[in-house]
């Protein structure tokens, strides 16, 4: 076992772990954030990804002892205070998902997306998320849903 | 608001979908989120060889290892039955080999389980299923389903002679050799339509649980149908009572037609838990998912179509070899037969059809029904059919389709294959529309344009019609469905007015809730907030077959509608008691009940809602409580229609496609939710351009999978999809009262031939007349190349 202490979300977490424990499997069995997902094993699908010192990274291919001290975000940060991120609210706006299983590993890729490219053209974003799989929308909505973010995110920038 | 104001209908609004707040915030429940007390996780040994006897099996070491609980074999579950074969090829003799819960004696596919691995955790659990030492006597293994039927093939199962799983036919023999023989013009053609993995991105797994005090399970399941799943595990897999079993489909990540079946894990996994005294879970990885849970697909067939010069369809015969895999999974025959033959003359009035089909076991995943499940082979088969014809006799695709569509007059309309008559249908609105939007006209020109510049770009067309609501029980009794489809569904008034519907659908990425709460607001005339629509728990919903087959809208959803005229009609009379008025002039409208021709004296649902569940004051003989269950059959399926275009660049250097259009315009007669009907479309697009351009499940010759992760099997990216441009026409269904037909299944029943006849149109310079999919770029080369 090793001691790993990490950041999650905003709350500190020290847990002792098997060195070859997967990141992803601490943060779903561990700390039961099971908003981040497993669909393949083979680091293709992308519905594990979460952001590691604010970089998009999947889960299932990271182990838990590499990330001891950092920053991690999930899913279930994403939203402040009860406001959805502008990209969560895109989803829901845009019916970016159906059954909803890569949504929060698209949703977090979208995210590291944004902050590389903040007013990405449609090419770009299929291109941004090919790391991601999603088997029900044929991408279609996801497309838009991302862009509802870029703009909703420029607009409030242009604000402050 | 006052009797006469009405309340805006939310039915055919595009609203945004109740189920996403919690799964955009990471707050679903799918089922390997779920842990229970003292839960313990299984890992399988599975077989490495396609085809084998099994030697022996130690699993001393693993048994040896911390944390190992048990390892079991399938000869300690003989005390189980075999999964059941629930859908059998109609008319003919079938020989039905479903799996057992672990495999016996022998294994007939690379990842058949021959022992399963009890530990405290997941890792624990793998190690020791990798320490389970199993000896094999390989066996030559078959993978083709045209081979496997041949004299000489390895046979698979005693039970099965030559592999043959069903030989089934349908529509008349004689009249389409008679009109091949004596044809103007036929074309003939090898088709293959080849194996694909469904992928949902949740893979399949159980949890169960079990309580020795009353001999009760609660098994949760990725399941598309847990009602149905409840029935088959009590009354034929473990010979108990069906009120032995709660089903619990928690969120479920995509079913796809994957789901739908009843599976080993959910067996091993009640077996286990009973035996073991603890809850236990099995999950697969994507790599077993790929190697063991269904397929779909996987036809090789010969066609030919006979017809005029002048571009009259006069005849057609296909045979086809469906390939079933290893074993016979819950409704196998049914995909290939029923859902595939009965249809095979689509859009088109052909006189004289006749489809033979061949099921066979071969030493690869089983197959069953995957999107479309029957329909888009059918659909396939006669888009390249039709376009080869028109190709040989030099008539623009279009023209061909207008030339023998069935027309709006003919319906309802009895294609002769043994199919319920097409309900409703008016083909050309869509495909003049589809051509307008893609520029039909200007793109021929262009096309011959940019030809002479070396570029090659093609149109495909594809006109498709589908099954969809498959129901009516008596029909489909006659089909070898050895159950009904009917749906049911409950709904209550509580006494605050709230409303909570309860349905045997299964939802896992339609949205149903949303579409079935904005029926229900509509009906009923209450606020759409207080509508609740509740489903996946056997204990607590009322029965239903499940949502596949693009059925859950206009069967489920008017089970619903059902409920609500028996709460509204309860309703009525209380209402009428109360007033003190004749029960004949109420009249209930926008969610109250009032006096016809005095709106104002009136009570809304809420007030009697609340009368009916205090019961203080009730007309003689009524019970308390608005609370309505029907149990809706219909009578007819339902058959959705389109026309879908699409245009390619074909770089004849490379191979390499580009897509630069898709225009897709379906009718699924009334659309409730317009949001969720495109999505519908675009991802059932997707799947079936896929189809046309990527994916392919692979088997070598020894039965290795060789695309048995998501690194070999090309389920497509965001960048490999294009822009998909919708539009509709609505020729609402006469089959029920919410004039709806289904929208989950037609955007991949119309899109691999769309996509491939554009391409064959961009290759036509070079000669080209079919090509086999997936239209990869090596494929496209060596045809433009002849090599």
């Amino acid at each position: 076992m090793t001691t790993i202490t990490v950041t999650v979300n905003g709350v500190r977490y020290t847990s002792d772990v098997e060195p070859r424990l997967l990141l992803v499997h601490y943060l779903r069995e561990h700390l039961n954030l099971t908003g981040t997902h497993i669909g393949c094993d083979t680091s293709q699908c992308g519905a594990c990804v979460v952001h590691i010192n604010g970089v998009s990274v999947k889960s299932c291919t990271m182990l838990a002892v590499q990330c001891d001290g950092a920053e991690i975000t999930t899913i279930e940060g994403l939203a402040h205070n009860g406001q959805l991120h502008p990209l969560q609210e895109g989803f829901w706006e845009k019916h970016g998902l159906q059954c909803g299983f890569c949504t929060p590993g698209m949703i977090m890729a979208a995210a590291d997306l944004l902050k590389r490219n903040p007013n990405p053209t449609e090419e770009e974003i299929r291109h941004g998320l090919e790391g991601n799989l999603c088997r029900c929308t044929g991408y279609e909505n996801i497309v838009r849903a991302v862009r509802y973010a870029a703009e909703k995110m420029a607009a409030a920038q242009a604000a402050d | 608001m006052t009797a006469t104001e009405m309340k805006e209908r939310l039915v055919g609004r595009a609203l945004k979908r109740r189920e996403d707040p919690k799964l955009i915030t990471g707050h679903g429940n799918y089922l390997d989120d779920i842990k229970l007390p003292g839960m313990l996780h299984i890992a399988l040994v599975r077989s490495p060889h396609a085809h084998a006897k099994i030697v022996s099996i130690d699993a001393s070491k693993a048994l040896a290892m911390p944390g190992v609980v048990a390892v079991f074999t399938g000869k300690d579950m003989l005390d189980i039955n075999p999964m059941p074969a629930a859908w059998q090829a109609a008319g003919v003799k079938n020989y039905p080999v479903p799996p057992r819960a672990l495999a016996v004696d022998k294994v007939a596919l690379v990842g058949d389980p021959v022992a399963m691995v009890v530990a405290e955790n997941r890792y624990i659990a793998r190690d020791a299923a990798d320490a389970v030492e199993v000896e094999y006597e390989p066996l030559p293994a078959v993978v083709d389903a045209r081979k496997a039927v041949e004299p000489g093939a390895p046979q698979i199962h005693e039970a099965a002679p030559n592999n043959i799983v069903f030989e089934w036919e349908c529509g008349n023999k004689a009249a389409a050799d008679a009109a091949i023989a004596s044809a103007e013009v036929v074309v003939k053609e090898e088709i293959i339509n080849q194996r694909l993995i469904p992928t949902p991105m949740e893979t399949r797994g159980s949890i169960a649980r079990y309580d020795a005090t009353t001999g009760e399970w609660t098994v949760w399941m990725t399941s598309q149908a847990p009602h149905v799943h409840r029935l088959l595990l009590t009354a034929f897999v473990f010979g108990v009572p069906e009120t032995k079993l709660r089903c619990i489909a928690p969120n479920v990540g995509g079913g796809f037609g994957q789901k739908i079946f009843c599976y080993n894990d959910m067996a091993f996994t009640m077996w286990a838990a009973r035996k073991l005294g603890r809850p236990v879970k099995f999950v697969e990885d994507r790599s077993e998912n790929y190697k063991y849970s269904t397929h779909g697909r996987d036809h090789i067939t010969e066609a030919e179509l006979a017809g005029t010069r002048d571009g009259k369809i006069t005849g057609l015969r296909v045979k086809t070899w469906a390939n079933i895999g290893a074993y016979f999974s819950t409704v196998a025959a049914g995909i290939p037969t029923t859902l595939y033959g009965r249809i095979i003359t689509g859009v088109y009035k052909i006189p004289a059809a006749y489809v033979h089909v061949t099921g066979a076991y071969t030493n690869t995943a089983m197959v069953d029904a995957y999107r479309g499940a029957g329909r888009p082979e059918a659909s396939y088969l006669i888009e390249r059919m039709v376009d080869r014809f028109a190709a040989e006799i030099g008539m623009d695709p279009a023209e061909v389709r207008r030339k023998n569509y069935i027309q709006p007059e003919d319906f309802p309309y009895d294609n002769g294959l043994g199919l319920l008559p097409y309900d409703s249908g008016n083909y050309e609105p869509a495909l003049n529309k589809a051509l307008e939007i893609a520029g039909y006209a200007e793109f021929r020109k262009q096309q011959a344009e940019l030809r002479k510049q070396g570029r090659y770009l093609g149109i495909g067309i594809s006109s498709y019609v589908e099954i969809c609501g498959i129901a009516p029980s008596a029909w489909m009794g006659g089909q070898g469905w050895g159950a009904g489809l009917w749906e049911s569904a409950n709904v209550r008034v509580h006494l605050t007015g709230k409303v909570v519907v309860t349905t045997g659908s299964l939802p896992h990425g339609q949205g149903l809730e949303t579409t079935f709460a904005q029926i229900v607001a509509d009906e009923l005339g209450v606020p759409y907030e207080d509508v609740e629509v509740q489903w996946g728990d056997t204990q607590g919903t009322p029965f239903g077959y499940g949502t596949y087959g693009s059925r859950s809208l206009a069967v489920g959803g008017v089970a619903i509608k059902r409920s609500v005229d028996k709460i509204k009609e309860k309703a009525r009379k209380l209402a009428a008691h109360l007033l003190e008025a004749n029960e004949a002039d109420i009249v209930f409208e926008n969610g109250r009940a009032y006096v016809k021709g005095s709106p104002d004296k009136g009570k809304t649902i809420g007030e009697l809602a609340a009368a009916a569940a205090v019961a203080y004051n009730l007309p003689p003989g009524m019970e308390p409580f608005l609370d309505e269950t029907s149990y809706y059959d219909p009578p007819n399926c339902t058959f959705p229609f389109g026309t879908h275009v699409c245009i390619v660049e074909v770089d004849p250097e490379t191979g390499h496609v580009k897509l630069l259009r898709y225009i897709a315009v379906d009718d699924c007669g009334n659309q409730i939710n317009p949001l969720i009907v495109e999505g519908q479309i675009h991802g059932g697009i997707a799947q079936g351009l896929a189809q046309a351009l990527y994916e392919g499940a692979v088997y070598n010759e020894d039965g290795q999978l060789l695309t048995g992760t998501l690194m070999d099997y090309a389920v497509p990216t965001a960048a490999m999809v294009p822009h998909i441009e919708t539009d509709h026409t609505v020729t609402p269904s006469p089959v029920n009262p919410l004039g709806v037909k289904g929208a989950g299944e037609a955007g991949t029943i119309a899109s691999a031939q769309c996509v491939m006849n554009a391409i064959i149109d961009a290759l036509a310079p070079f000669g080209v007349k079919h090509l086999q999919m997936p239209a990869t770029p090596e494929r496209i080369w060596r045809a433009i190349h002849g090599k």
